[in-house]
């Protein structure tokens, strides 16, 4: 007899022999409890697997995923835990990754697919914006498609070309998709269990600079987080965070941009200047509450994203925010965006890439004298 | 016999154990895989376009490519498909003409091919048709003018996927072979026995997507059978400008799957051979491809003009081949119908049109609303937002239309 994979719905009466091994397996990776430096990779790939344990419907696929565990390492040993049909690599082709996935979640699984880089997944595009954002719509909510594409996206790691695109303003600006991007170690763990567990397809934007990036989190908090946040039925899905509290200007960054606006904020404080640092995290949807409410208090802004500027995710933010906040202001937004260039070679990087500098700058432009 | 003997993978074997499957088909038959893979010299053809049973030795069949005649009830229940298909066919036709509908690509001619693809599966299996595959639809039980909203232009599709087991009509080529592949594969993780037929022209043979779910399906040993409906046109380009293979079933043996060649006007020797392929892909044989030859009598849709693009004799050929008039002639041969029994199947077709004239000639009034309830399960704050908007302006619209100044 073949083993045989479950739904949520039946996992009840039908665990599999690969899901019983994986709670077996989980009972006896103990974690130190309390705060740990831990990795953003290490956050995701916990996530993963806490899903994979939680929902037998959770399945991880791609390219490298298996055994090696993805090029960021980001799947490492899901493989060896669930077994090669819950974590297995497909044909290098990511249209086939996609669609495949898209009759996947319309069966009763809840896919969760890699694609490699940034730029390798535009052959997914048709999928990602025909079907993937439009089969809940066309089929009047009949097909819910809960599966989560998670793209490593955006610069800071030298890379060769087509490694390093901040493509979200192509997912961000189709109907129907959700675009979530993590700044810090510990939302990078919450909010890809939010989207694991969304109905509706989530694109998830991993900054792959942050990858390695530490901070002091404890994973085992988080997952009682999430368990008790479900039982609870509240969530922090789609609402932006203050990451710095500040009164005289607000930086609104997301994803890699976010640590950077971190620093520009600690360096204007030593010029005596408090600037607040907003972490948008979802950029669909859009906290415009969160947003405003700190624009409104400071009446300055500063939009920081690596993505070129024109027609993009900044571009959206600076218009909404305008639309809302117009008479809070005392000056215009102002923008701190990658240029309008095709994604540099690694030795011109860092002209390209927002920096504390450029920001710095932008923010000593917001007519401090009015 | 192993199909991946120059692959090896052996990190992977156990995943593999529908090989053992492939070649058990391939030892039941007593030929190489390369004869199992590639298609029979020529197409399978059982009735002949004049209705005439073919010999056996005239069918087109070879060791491991061989094809019980279908039993009689199937044969009738597909003749009475084939003759509501067609009348669905004009009717729709008539309906454009009248303004009733936005548009239809009518599968006028090819009706064998939408019977088959859908009366070859059993109630646990699924399709994946495309836009031109209404009739397949409603072959498979979802009602007529819910089958017909996607062209009413009320809404893009009017049934329930999950309930009736049809993927939505699919316009983007060959995007669906991959959701087929995809609900193939979750079936065979939960150790369903469900079998996917997923339908696709000869144009959309060009596509990447075709190519990326063939090799999918074929790797993963999938119970898909891809079925190519050659109907000779991709609009107005001909297959010669798509493909040189020597013919679209032989693009199967690349994939390590097997292919065949069927008359696609033929409904007889279509549900033999995709009978046959049901049943060796719900075994565990892996996926199979069939391509049927059949023809688009009809333009693309009514927007377009076939008269630029092919000649008249050539329509003229296809339609002493057609479908219906030969299976009612064989039928009749045999003695399984008679004027009563037509008579009764065409009574039931006029139903049928009787129906899709009065579902889509009333006009249905349109929710405005509906624009922003299924974008996503939870509506965010900018659709509310903006249904909140439109709300007020028709409000305001209504309002002032009340009160003229």
């Amino acid at each position: 007899m073949s083993p045989t994979i479950t739904t949520s719905s039946e996992a009840n009466g039908n665990v599999s022999a690969a899901t019983a091994r994986a709670a077996a397996s989980a009972a006896s990776v103990a974690e130190a409890s309390g705060p740990q430096p831990i990795t953003m990779a290490k956050a995701l790939n916990t996530a993963l697997a806490d899903a994979m344990h939680a929902d037998p419907s959770v399945l991880v696929f791609g390219e490298d995923v298996g055994l090696l565990g993805g090029v960021f390492r980001i799947t490492d040993g899901l493989t060896r835990t669930f077994g090669e049909q819950r974590c297995f690599d497909t044909p290098l082709a990511e249209s086939g990754i996609v669609g495949m996935a898209v009759g996947m979640a319309m069966n009763g699984m809840r896919p969760v697919v890699e694609m490699q880089f940034d730029a390798f997944a535009y052959p997914a595009f048709q999928q990602i914006v025909s079907h993937v954002a439009k089969m809940h719509n066309r089929t009047r909510g009949t097909v819910k498609l809960p599966m989560v594409i998670r793209v490593p996206y955006a610069g800071g790691i030298g890379g060769v070309e087509h490694h390093c695109d901040s493509s979200e303003s192509y997912y961000a600006h189709t109907a129907g998709l959700k675009v979530f991007t993590p700044a810090t170690v510990a939302d990078s763990y919450r909010m890809l269990r939010e989207a694991i567990d969304s109905d509706d397809p989530v694109m998830f934007m991993e900054p792959k600079k942050l990858y390695w990036s530490k901070d002091l989190v404890d994973l085992s908090g988080l997952r009682e987080e999430h368990v008790s946040n479900a039982e609870a039925g509240v969530s922090s899905e789609g609402r932006a965070a203050v990451a710095r509290s500040g009164t005289d200007a607000t930086l609104i960054a997301y994803g890699p941009s976010v640590p950077t606006a971190l620093a520009a904020a600690a360096a204007a404080a030593e010029e005596g200047r408090s600037l607040e640092v907003i972490d948008v995290r979802s950029i669909v949807p859009f906290d415009d509450e969160t947003v405003c409410a700190s624009v409104r208090k400071t009446g300055r802004a500063v939009v920081i994203a690596e993505a070129h500027g024109f027609a993009s995710v900044s571009s959206e933010i600076v218009a909404r925010v305008q639309e809302r906040c117009f008479h809070y202001l005392a000056a215009p937004i102002r923008r701190v965006t990658g240029f309008d260039v095709p994604y540099p070679a690694p030795k011109l990087e860092h002209y390209y890439l927002p920096g504390v500098d450029r920001i710095l700058d932008a923010v000593d432009d917001l007519q401090w004298e009015n | 016999m192993t199909i991946s003997a120059d692959h090896p993978a052996p990190d992977q074997a156990q995943r593999l154990p529908a090989e053992d499957a492939v070649s058990e088909a391939v030892r039941k038959f007593g030929i190489t895989v390369e004869d199992y893979m590639l298609p029979a010299r020529h197409q399978i053809q059982m009735v002949d376009p004049d209705g005439r049973l073919r010999a056996e030795s005239e069918q087109g069949t070879e060791p491991g490519h061989e094809y019980p005649l279908p039993a009689d009830e199937e044969l009738l229940a597909a003749y009475e498909q084939l003759v509501v298909g067609r009348r669905v066919n004009d009717q729709n036709s008539a309906l454009v003409r009248q303004g009733r509908m936005a548009v239809y690509p009518s599968s006028h001619g090819q009706e064998a091919c939408q019977v088959a693809a859908a009366l070859c599966l059993s109630e646990g299996d699924w399709l994946f048709p495309t836009y031109r595959d209404a009739v397949a639809v409603m072959a498979r039980g979802v009602d007529p003018v819910e089958t017909m909203t996607i062209f009413r232009g009320d809404w893009h599709s009017g049934y329930d996927p999950s309930r009736h087991k049809v993927g939505i009509q699919c316009t983007p080529l060959t995007t669906q072979l991959l959701h087929g592949v995809g609900v193939a594969h979750a079936a065979k993780l939960r150790g369903e026995d469900t079998v996917v037929l997923a339908m696709c022209g000869d144009g959309a043979t060009s596509e990447g997507d075709f190519h990326e779910a063939l090799n999918f399906a074929a790797v993963f040993h999938l119970p898909v059978v891809f079925f190519v409906q050659n109907n000779k046109y991709a609009i107005s380009v001909p297959l010669a400008h798509q493909s040189v293979a020597p013919s679209l079933a032989h693009k199967a043996v690349g994939y390590g799957m097997a292919g065949e060649r069927v008359d696609g006007n033929d409904v007889v020797a279509l549900l033999a051979v995709l009978d046959r392929a049901v049943k060796l892909a719900r075994e565990g044989s892996g996926p199979l491809l069939v391509e049927a030859h059949t023809y688009r009598m009809q333009a693309h849709t009514n927007a377009d003009d076939a008269t630029r693009y092919r000649q008249d004799s050539e329509v003229a050929e296809w339609l002493a081949k057609d479908p219906i008039s030969r299976m009612k002639t064989y039928l009749t041969g045999r003695g399984l119908l008679d004027d009563d029994g037509a008579a009764r199947i065409a009574a039931h077709a006029e139903d049928v049109a009787t129906q899709l004239r009065e579902g889509l000639g009333e006009d249905v009034p349109v929710d405005p609303q509906e624009l922003f309830r299924y974008v996503f399960s939870v509506p965010t704050p900018q659709l509310k937002e903006q249904s909140a908007m439109l709300a007020d302006e028709l409000a305001r619209e209504a309002s002032s239309e009340e009160s003229p100044k």
